[in-house]
């Protein structure tokens, strides 16, 4: 697998990073090898093999519908970065 | 004997018995981490006053009689990925360098429930990636064995915390190694659980699927003790299982006859030190003193885990650290002009180098054109090697193999090379990929004086099984009884 510079662009946008120069190419490099590695996969037949996300069946967890207190607001909004009284601030993103 | 020496449960039973106060216990512990953090830097945040106060509080229960566990009143020390309400907690990044969560994590709410004394919070690799603790955004851990070596990863801070005699145990959590392989270059005992028998609840992902909260402490009772005090099914967690737990300690009866150990000599080939594979089979050779039947066999899988492993957990955590964007908790980044920006900006000055690595990785895998042939065909595989330890674990009841290929690097010298360190990971990963209990512990020191680990492995739900095996081997060997100086070697 080849990784190229316009690739890693592509998935830093995705990933929201903004890499510098520098830390591009070396990013690109360590990919292309990392990536590289992983190819040893496809020397592994999995035809007809079921992906397993979890190990256990675990299914359909389910609570009761109890209506129980939300977290105190304040207690929330003491720990962002920039609130007011009642809400999370960020730059205008509606003009 | 010094307090320090004790084990958790030795010390427990003083306690109990009103030979020692909590507060005694938790003032020795503090002058310890005060003594040696400076060298080790195995702690971010210590708690000296919130300690103190806790343990005056835990001693009055105790003489009352409202705490009855065998570790109540024992101080431990809990690592930076696990929720504590008004407490600190970093996970070692500087996006989460102010976090005080609003609430904590059951594994925090269970340690409250026997009377344990949080002294503080441990250093670990950034987000639990990583496999040195250099990642860390407050510095590097030192292993007390010889500072110039690394603890291992990413629970280092714990392992560390608990060979230099800074706590009597630690909770960590392991996601592809991350409790076994430091406790195994300290010379510590860790567990790493049945994946969804310790609630994640407050536990900042890594990895979902991988991630499980274990112990780290002096002996394979300790670990068992633990376990019984944390293990439980979590409304909060949906992963977790409806399960039996408890009794572990109970049930360790060291008696090890008629036990098949299964050795995959697919394990002690090319890469492996040959001092490690060396006290590995001693150790075989010690269990089958005790009474269990040992065998070689073949586990044709291993050249495949790291790489479905790495795929998985990156993927995952791509999709994870998504929501570090600097705009409910946690860090801002500032001169940013619109939402995109405050976002980029936030999370590329936020996140170091190793997560970001692991962020790229796991979205490559995700991304449209390259799922199938690396995010599916990574799961497909992970179905291959549950598959090929369901088979070995229908002839055995353990297997036996290392924990890591050598005992701790230098510092620096794993960074470097990011595939290098990968493949480093290649006896841990594959336990965290079919979900099951694996135990790591010391079985010796190499020429250079560094503790070498054995990890035993057992199917999903054997955690008895696998500490009773660890138990057994503990009372034939003293090599978890040796302490660092931390100027390096053993006293």
């Amino acid at each position: 697998m080849n990784i190229t510079p316009e690739l890693v662009d592509y998935v830093s946008i995705l990933s929201r990073l903004k890499l510098e120069p520098e830390e591009k190419a070396r990013m690109t490099g360590e990919l292309e090898q990392i990536i590289g590695y992983m190819d040893i996969l496809n020397q592994l037949d999995t035809t007809d093999i079921e992906p397993m996300s979890h190990t256990f069946p675990v299914k359909n967890v389910l609570r009761e519908d109890e209506v129980v207190p939300s977290f105190p607001r304040e207690a929330l909004l003491a720990g962002a970065p920039v609130p007011d009284d009642e809400a999370y601030l960020v730059p205008k993103t509606v003009e | 004997m010094s307090l320090s020496d004790l084990t958790a449960l030795e010390l427990g039973a003083k306690i109990k018995a009103g030979e020692v106060s909590v507060p005694e216990a938790t003032r020795a512990a503090l002058d310890a981490i005060e003594a040696k953090n400076a060298e080790n830097n195995a702690f971010i945040t210590v708690l000296n006053n919130r300690a103190m106060a806790e343990a005056e509080e835990i001693q009055k229960k105790i003489s009352a009689g409202e705490l009855t566990s065998p570790l109540a009143g024992v101080p431990l020390a809990i690592k930076d990925n696990i929720c504590t309400k008004g407490v600190k907690t970093t996970c070692a990044s500087k996006i989460l360098g102010d976090f005080q969560p609003p609430y904590n994590a059951t594994l925090t709410e269970k340690i409250h429930a026997i009377g344990g004394v949080v002294l503080g919070k441990l250093n670990m690799d950034e987000f639990a990636m990583g496999s040195t603790s250099e990642t860390s955004y407050y510095g590097a851990t030192r292993n007390p064995w010889d500072l110039s070596r690394v603890p291992g990863g990413s629970s280092g801070g714990a392992a560390a915390a608990v060979a230099a005699r800074e706590c009597w145990y630690a909770i960590g959590s392991d996601t592809g190694g991350s409790i076994r392989q430091p406790a195994s270059y300290c010379g510590v005992t860790g567990i790493k659980p049945t994946y969804g028998t310790v609630s994640r609840y407050g536990l900042i992902a890594y990895a979902s699927s991988l991630d499980q909260i274990g112990p780290l402490a002096r002996t394979a009772e300790d670990c068992a003790a633990i376990l019984d005090a944390i293990q439980g099914k979590d409304p909060r967690d949906g992963t977790s299982l409806d399960v039996p737990v408890g009794g572990l300690l109970s049930g360790l009866s060291g008696d090890l006859t008629g036990m098949k150990i299964g050795i995959p000599v697919d394990c002690f080939g090319d890469g492996l030190d040959g001092e490690v594979s060396q006290k590995v089979l001693a150790a075989a050779e010690v269990l089958k003193e005790r009474g269990a039947e040992v065998e070689e066999f073949r586990l044709p899988i291993m050249e495949y885990v790291v790489p479905a492993y790495y795929i998985i957990a990156a993927a995952e955590a791509s999709s994870n650290l998504s929501r570090f964007d600097g705009v409910k908790y946690g860090w801002r980044a500032e001169g940013y002009s619109d939402l995109t920006e405050l976002y980029n900006k936030t999370r590329t000055e936020g996140f170091g180098t190793e997560v970001k690595r692991r962020i790229l990785l796991g979205t490559f895998v995700l991304s449209s054109g390259y799922y199938d042939a690396y995010y599916r065909k990574a799961l497909q595989v992970k179905a291959v090697i549950k598959e090929a330890f369901d088979r070995a674990f229908e002839k055995y009841d353990l297997l036996l193999m290392p924990v890591a290929p050598t005992t701790a690097p230098k510092l620096g010298e794993s960074l470097s090379d990011p595939l290098k360190m990968y493949l480093s990971d290649i006896y841990t990963v594959s336990v965290n990929l079919a979900g099951l209990p694996g135990v790591s512990i010391p079985c010796g020191l190499d020429s250079k004086g560094l503790p070498v680990g054995a990890q035993l492995i057992g199917p999903a739900l054997g955690e008895g099984k696998v500490l009773n095996a660890a138990h057994a081997y503990q009372q034939e060997t003293d090599f978890h009884k040796l302490r660092p100086t931390q100027k390096g070697g053993a006293e």
